[in-house]
């Protein structure tokens, strides 16, 4: 196990987590948990199936109540604010996302702009600047009046984001937003999140692959059982005894000679061979 | 706004319907007296078929029309599922049980008829609720349905039961039950009116949120909706939208099904635009069918949900037998 540094409050955070503890049922998943997403940073949370990184991103997102502790919205209780205020500052894209056969890439991303309107309020000029904005950043504006249904997994998976995008939050939350693509297109998509990131965004994304998080992400989040094992920038904790500890399998863990940041190879079942 | 041409289609149909149901059948006058009566010229007989016979007939067909579409359009919505009707999933069967059961206690204000019938329905839709979350039965849309015309099945049964019991009841029942628009009251029609313009404010307030819940529960939480609160703000209109109806006309079947599943066809899958085509197009199939049951087997009529059954079985057909069918 990664020694874990003892857990300072810095104050700074735009979305933290306090002693959180969470379950499904009478499972506990999350024991006790402190998290703080560094401001306008991509932060990957990455662990085995079953750890607890998506019910981890469900109670940051406000989706699932904590069994205790809580979840720091810019200083508040984010279960104390309306859903309604919390959906101002935060998006959430899920996994596997579904919609109507038939609805356009510009259906889609306005669906965004909900936080910002109320039934009494029509279609504004700042809602139009907004589309236009996301459609734009996510590079998706040729397909906007495209259906869904005809697009590639990585345009569809960028029409989500361009969603997201409009929704105009400092904090973007993905669960697995990559998990279903092929490497062309998770490359595609993990360099808009790192462009959105650069833009001032604080991202969190839930991530299965470990080498696109080494790669993508500013900070690591390593959990397993509930917890968290490792924390920090990928060059620091990334360690062949800390992919051991999260997914049992032994390797290598050498520098990129472009980047510096870690890369795994010569993954194996044992500690030899 | 700027309406595509298929709506301007759609108000059209519905009111060449309307003038076709103000001059055919229903009374004996010709269609040239009933014109007359409609430019200008004051015959009393006339006069007596058109504003007593075949008005009401016409506003209930219209109220009832307006319902059942919408009300199909918001469940399908809903449980995600385009077979999902009114009529095929009990819930107007659950409000004709009901008000069986009223009529046979001896209720007879058409208020307290209205709103038995909208609990009847409520409970309905509990019902299909409660079904859509049973394991394989909420991701299999044709087994909601089969689920559906089981209950069905067993409440018009146990209406039947209750019309032996009662020979009085039963024959207040028998017409109804078959479903028609033909001699309701003024009276019937306004004891529906509030509950129907409650139900409209409620779809004017949800309908934004509902259609984010298209999207998946966590992505309409992720806009800062409540889905709870969504789905029983559109399960208590579908019950007032479909008791209301079934206490005018009835339990009609697949009107719910065939409007909305044309209404997608022109306009997409947004719930939105289904609506408002809904509007000109349910009281446009009501009123036609109603028109049509009357010149068929004239001087006689044929039972209104016999003609909505025969033009929504084969719409039913069609929807299962496309190769896959479409998630909403």
């Amino acid at each position: 196990m990664t020694q874990l540094p003892p857990f300072v409050s810095s104050g700074q955070s735009p979305l933290a987590a306090r002693k959180l503890a969470m379950a499904h049922g009478s499972y506990q998943v999350i024991p006790d948990l402190d998290l703080e997403l560094p401001a306008g940073k991509v932060t990957a949370i990455v662990g085995p199936n079953g750890c607890g990184k998506s019910t981890l991103l469900n109670g940051l997102a406000r989706i699932h109540k904590p069994r205790h502790g809580s979840v720091i919205l810019s200083g508040k209780d984010i279960h104390r604010l309306p859903a309604r205020d919390v959906a101002q500052k935060l998006a959430l894209l899920p996994q596997e996302n579904s919609a109507p056969e038939g609805l356009t890439v510009s259906d889609l991303v306005r669906f965004g702009r909900h936080p910002h309107q109320s039934w009494l309020s029509q279609w504004s000029g700042e809602d139009q600047r907004a589309l236009d904005n996301a459609l734009t950043a996510a590079d998706v504006l040729d397909l906007a009046d495209r259906p869904l249904d005809t697009l590639s997994g990585g345009q569809r998976q960028r029409a989500w984001i361009a969603m997201s995008v409009a929704q105009q939050t400092p904090l973007l939350l993905l669960d697995e937003p990559t998990s279903a693509l092929d490497l062309g297109h998770q490359i595609e998509v993990f360099e808009l999140i790192r462009t959105l990131s650069r833009e001032g965004k604080t991202i969190a994304m839930v991530v299965h692959d470990i080498v696109g998080a080494c790669r993508y992400a500013d900070h690591i989040v390593a959990m397993n059982n509930g917890r968290i094992i490792g924390e920090g920038i990928p060059q620091h904790i990334i360690t062949p005894e800390l992919i051991r500890d999260l997914y049992g399998v032994y390797c290598d863990v050498i520098p990129d000679p472009g980047s510096g940041n870690p890369v795994l190879v010569n993954f194996r079942q044992n500690p030899t061979g | 706004m700027k309406l595509p041409h298929y709506h301007m289609i759609a108000w059209l149909l519905l009111a060449i319907a309307c003038l076709m149901s103000l001059l055919f059948g229903a009374g004996s006058i010709g269609p040239d007296s009933a014109l007359g009566l409609l430019m200008g010229n004051d015959d009393p007989e006339a006069r007596f078929v058109i504003m007593e016979l075949r008005l009401p007939r016409l506003v209930v067909g219209l109220v009832t029309g307006l319902a059942l579409g919408v009300a199909g359009a918001l469940l399908q919505t809903l449980t995600r599922n385009p077979l999902a009707e009114p009529g095929l999933l009990g819930v107007s069967a659950g409000s004709a049980f009901a008000v069986t059961l009223a009529i046979l206690l001896g209720a007879t204000t058409a208020s307290l008829t209205t709103l038995i019938s909208q609990l009847g329905a409520l409970a309905g839709c509990a019902l299909v609720i409660a079904a859509t979350r049973m394991q394989g039965v909420g991701q299999d849309p044709v087994r909601l349905v089969l689920a559906g015309a089981t209950l069905t099945g067993l409440l018009l049964s146990l209406s039947s039961l209750v019309m032996l019991i009662d020979q009085r009841a039963a024959d207040e029942i028998r017409f109804w039950v078959t479903g028609s628009v033909a001699g309701r009251s003024w009276d019937q029609l306004l004891a529906t009116l509030p509950s129907m313009i409650l139900a409209g404010l409620i779809i004017v307030a949800v309908v934004r949120p509902l259609a984010s819940l298209a999207l998946g529960e966590k992505v309409a939480m992720g806009l800062g909706h409540h889905p709870g609160l969504i789905r029983l703000a559109v399960i208590l209109a579908v019950a007032l939208l479909v008791g209301g109806a079934t206490a005018l006309a009835g339990p009609l079947a697949f009107v719910g099904l065939v409007v909305p599943f044309v209404a997608r066809g022109f306009g997409g899958a947004d719930i939105r635009k289904t609506l408002w085509l809904c509007l000109p197009l349910g009281p446009a199939l009501i009123v036609s069918a109603d028109t049509v049951s009357r010149l068929l087997v004239a001087p006689s009529e044929m039972p209104l949900g016999v003609i909505t059954a025969i033009i929504g079985a084969p719409v039913l057909m069609i929807i299962i037998r496309s190769r896959r069918i479409p998630t909403l």
